[in-house]
């Protein structure tokens, strides 16, 4: 029986340990509550590190302009008012005083002449608004995070992977990992349960997400009767690395651009002034000089169109690229070497601005960013959707699940700004931690289903049984995982359509199937293999979601572009698409009419139009 | 294309031997992608650690060619191909299996370190003021990924193994920018003498030599605090003027 498994107890069980996750399981820990935080590598090794521009928080150090209100309407026209407009709301109104609190727990922001925290430009923010330290702010906010949570009495389990999350009637009370040090399988009970999980980018070829991001927090939620929202909108960040063929997708920040960078096709021209949308027209530069003088902090003028949202740049790159006006691997050329005609000691300049950039392509690509451009191609980024949540609590529609992070959807509507990811941790980490346990509180422990235990655990171990049986013959994950990466890729990437996406539906239904019949070998001590065959069936999951939500949505926003409904359409703009399981296991799409903005919030917006 | 052997590690706590694989190698890849085309195509279960592959999140830690080095940092071309690459763990560090070792005392030390206590803030909005001249020192130290490679060199944690005695350059460096931090208040200097033992630090320098991340770790974190330890304990002057001057 499943008695003999390992069991831990908490109050509150947060299952990843990224800036969302931390910052849950310190407000948890700081409600009073035993607190439990799962991670699925070594802690402060999360995906959160990669971040590198900034966390946007209208502070307004270096623009007394800007202010929540500013924020808010950024937000919300950068998602293509798909957003959950009260998560838009919380989010611009709390940042500033989590970005604060980080500072009084010891991160060390790079300061403005007057000693504040210096905030920079960014692309679909107005005003310089990200806090930042130089282009490594992911790893200033998990450390800090990180340094803090130790001392909190938070109990770590590093490298652990949950495989399914465990139910007493309709409530989550728990769940089932394994640690992948000796393959164990361990049962955490919980009054409550976090998903901060990140991200799904392994469901893509070209991607800048590491081997942990299969979706693990979308899917185990929808196992558990969660629904996900918003799934069809995937950011293709548009500047990830191209060349050498082994870093294809390492993400190269919007900083670069935000310090002046320019894009150029292979003739030289920046061709971003050609395509600028009508509703960004008002606030973009009408000629590279005025840009310019936005990126050196000049109040009175536009931003370049490099600037313009993640979702417009990566298309119009794959149009030059198409258009057989890109570089000689296929991007095109973003170029920060060229701003020594206007700076002395240029070369200097970008290096304390830029400093992991211009180490990351002398390393990486032989390349050196002061002297030449660098060659770039969308990547595979971000995922908008995730779990939907309550705005305020971040509770889900299953009754002791919350969600944070990129785990959770709403905040960022059709396509999220840059610098809106790290201030949406550390927000919605906050409210996630604080509700869950209250939560736990309020309804302490629940009972845990053995035959459920036992049935996950038997699961799990079955490529192992196929391996023994197989004996060498059978196929392993990797194929399958790289197969689905591919197909992912050219059917339901940047540009989509209907056939191509159905013909991805049916490839999803063959995979599953040779999903289901993977083999592994060797034993369960950090076995990569047995792990890559777990990661699956969750990759699977959010790539059917996806699927089937693009094609649900017949038009074109934000980060979801059909090339058979290329335009906006007006219907399908007050809806989110919503996915859940149905009770045979298939899975239901349905449309949910998006609530009315309150009259204040809609006056906000349409003053900053 | 180039063919090039890899004789790597397998094993575990109990022991292990090298075994060689045989693959190719194509323009621009670093040592991770071929342990990645070796785990999927020859060994499945190849153990390693990874996770950004772009040198910001210190997991792919490993000895190659005997020197302590990222694996997604260290491109093809800069190693001779014309005899194997060795690939082994972090030897300062028990195996757990194959290319991962167990690290967690790494974590367990930085636990007894005192946290950051900062001064009151400066404005009445709970906020503090500090200028850029006065933190990049600190930012500097605050690039660590926590690889651990600096502990991984450093012979009083690898050859003499006083995990127990010394914390080891990542948690100097730690303590460093904590104590440097403008707003903190706290002292760890005791503890940096006796119980987190500084002086078996000899200033060799190998964690410098192997940071991937290029922080001066010996001459501006550790000489530094070595020299306010021996400022605070072993002035006889400075000694003499703390026991005399009038108490605030």
């Amino acid at each position: 029986m499943a008695t003999n498994y390992e069991t831990f107890e908490y109050d509150v069980l947060v299952i990843g340990a990224g800036g969302a996750g931390l910052r849950a399981a310190i407000e948890a820990s700081a409600a009073g509550v035993k607190v439990g935080l799962i991670c699925k590598s070594l802690l402060g090794k999360a995906h959160t590190v990669m971040a590198e521009g900034g966390m946007a928080a209208a502070m307004g150090n270096v623009d007394d302009r800007d202010n929540w209100r500013v924020h808010f309407a950024d937000t919300m026209r950068g998602g293509q008012y798909v957003n959950n407009w009260r998560m838009a709301e919380l989010h611009a109104k709390e940042a500033p005083e989590r970005v604060h609190e980080l500072e009084a727990w010891g991160a060390v922001f790079d300061r403005t002449k007057d000693g504040k925290i210096l905030q920079r430009n960014f692309g679909g923010h107005r005003y310089p608004r990200l806090a930042h330290v130089g282009d490594r702010t992911g790893l200033e906010l998990i450390r800090t995070l990180q340094d803090h949570g130790i001392h909190q009495g938070i109990a770590v389990h590093m490298e652990h992977t949950v495989v399914t999350l465990l139910k007493d009637g309709d409530r989550v009370v728990g769940a089932l990992g394994y640690d992948r040090e000796r393959g164990r399988f361990k049962i955490f009970k919980a009054g409550a349960v976090v998903m901060a999980t990140g991200g799904i980018g392994r469901a893509f070829k070209i991607t800048s997400n590491s081997w942990e991001y299969t979706g693990d927090g979308q899917s185990l939620a929808y196992d558990a009767g969660a629904e996900l929202m918003d799934m069809e909108f995937v950011q293709f960040h548009p500047t990830g690395m191209i060349w050498p063929p082994s870093v294809m997708g390492l993400l190269v920040t919007e900083a670069v651009r935000g310090e002046g960078g320019v894009l150029r096709n292979k003739d030289g021209k920046r061709f971003m002034f050609d395509d600028i949308p009508d509703n960004y027209k008002p606030q973009t530069a009408t000629d590279p000089e005025e840009g310019w003088r936005y990126t050196q902090g000049d109040k009175n003028a536009k931003r370049p169109p490099e600037l313009l949202t993640r979702d417009h740049v990566a298309r119009c790159i794959n149009r030059e690229v198409k258009a057989g006006r890109g570089s000689p691997h296929g991007g095109v050329f973003l170029d920060i070497a060229w701003i020594k005609e206007k700076l002395p000691n240029a070369a200097e300049h970008i290096k304390r601005k830029l400093p992991s950039m211009y180490h990351q392509f002398k390393q990486l690509a032989d390349l050196d960013i002061t002297q030449e451009p660098m060659e770039i191609g969308p990547t595979t980024h971000y995922i908008m959707g995730g779990i939907r949540v309550n705005g305020d609590s971040q509770m889900s529609n299953v009754p002791g699940l919350f969600a944070a992070g990129e785990a959770a959807a709403g905040l960022h509507g059709a396509n999220r700004l840059g610098g809106n990811s790290l201030s949406d941790l550390i927000v919605f980490g906050k409210r996630a931690g604080e509700f869950a346990a209250k939560f736990a509180k309020e309804h302490g422990a629940g009972r845990i289903n053995e035959a459920q235990v036992e049935e996950a655990a038997r699961r799990a171990l079955e490529p192992f049984d196929r391996g023994a049986k197989a004996g060498g013959n059978a196929e392993g994950p990797y194929q399958v995982q790289h197969d689905l990466q591919e197909m992912m890729q050219s059917l339901v990437g940047i540009v989509r359509r209907e056939d191509e996406m159905a013909r991805a539906l049916d490839g999803i239904g063959k995979l599953s199937q040779r999903a289901g019949q993977v083999a592994v070998f060797g034993h369960r001590e950090y076995n990569p293999g047995w792990h890559t065959a777990l990661d699956l069936k969750n990759l699977l999951t959010v790539s059917e979601a996806i699927t089937r939500s693009a094609i649900e949505r017949k038009e074109s926003r934000g980060g979801h572009f059909r090339e058979d409904f290329p335009n906006k359409d007006a219907a399908d703009g007050k809806v989110n698409v919503v996915v859940r399981k149905n009770s045979d296991g298939t899975m239901n799409v349905r449309r949910e009419t998006i609530p009315d903005l309150p009259a204040e919030l809609k006056q906000v917006i349409e003053e900053m139009k | 294309m180039k063919t090039v052997t890899f004789r790597i590690w397998r094993g575990d706590a109990g022991g292990g031997k090298f075994t060689d694989y045989t693959t190719d190698v194509s323009e621009g890849m670093v040592v991770l992608d071929v342990v990645h085309k070796i785990q999927a195509t020859q060994a499945n279960d190849l153990a390693c650690r990874w996770n950004c592959k772009a040198g910001k999140c210190g997991s792919c830690s490993a000895e190659i060619n005997g020197i302590p080095r990222l694996m997604c940092m260290t491109r093809m071309n800069t190693l001779p191909t014309d005899q194997p690459v060795t690939l082994e763990p972090m030897r300062a560090f028990p195996n757990i299996r194959d290319l991962t070792t167990d690290v967690s005392w790494n974590f367990r030390v930085k636990t007894k370190i005192k946290k950051f206590n900062p001064r009151k803030p400066d404005a009445p909005d709970g906020t503090w003021r500090m200028q850029q001249a006065d933190v990049d020192r600190v930012q500097e130290f605050r690039k660590c990924i926590e690889c651990f490679l600096c502990q991984d060199v450093c012979h009083v944690l690898r050859d003499h193994h006083k995990h127990d005695e010394f914390i080891g350059p990542r948690f100097l460096v730690y303590t460093a920018a904590l104590e440097m931090h403008p707003l903190d208040t706290e002292d760890r200097l005791p503890e940096l003498k006796q119980a987190q033992g500084i002086g078996f630090c000899n200033i060799t320098k190998c964690c410098t030599k192997v940071c991937p991340e290029n922080i001066t770790i010996t001459d501006n974190a550790i000489i530094p605090l070595k020299e306010r330890v021996v400022d605070d304990f072993y002035d006889p002057l400075g000694w003499l003027w703390k026991k005399l001057r009038p108490k605030v």
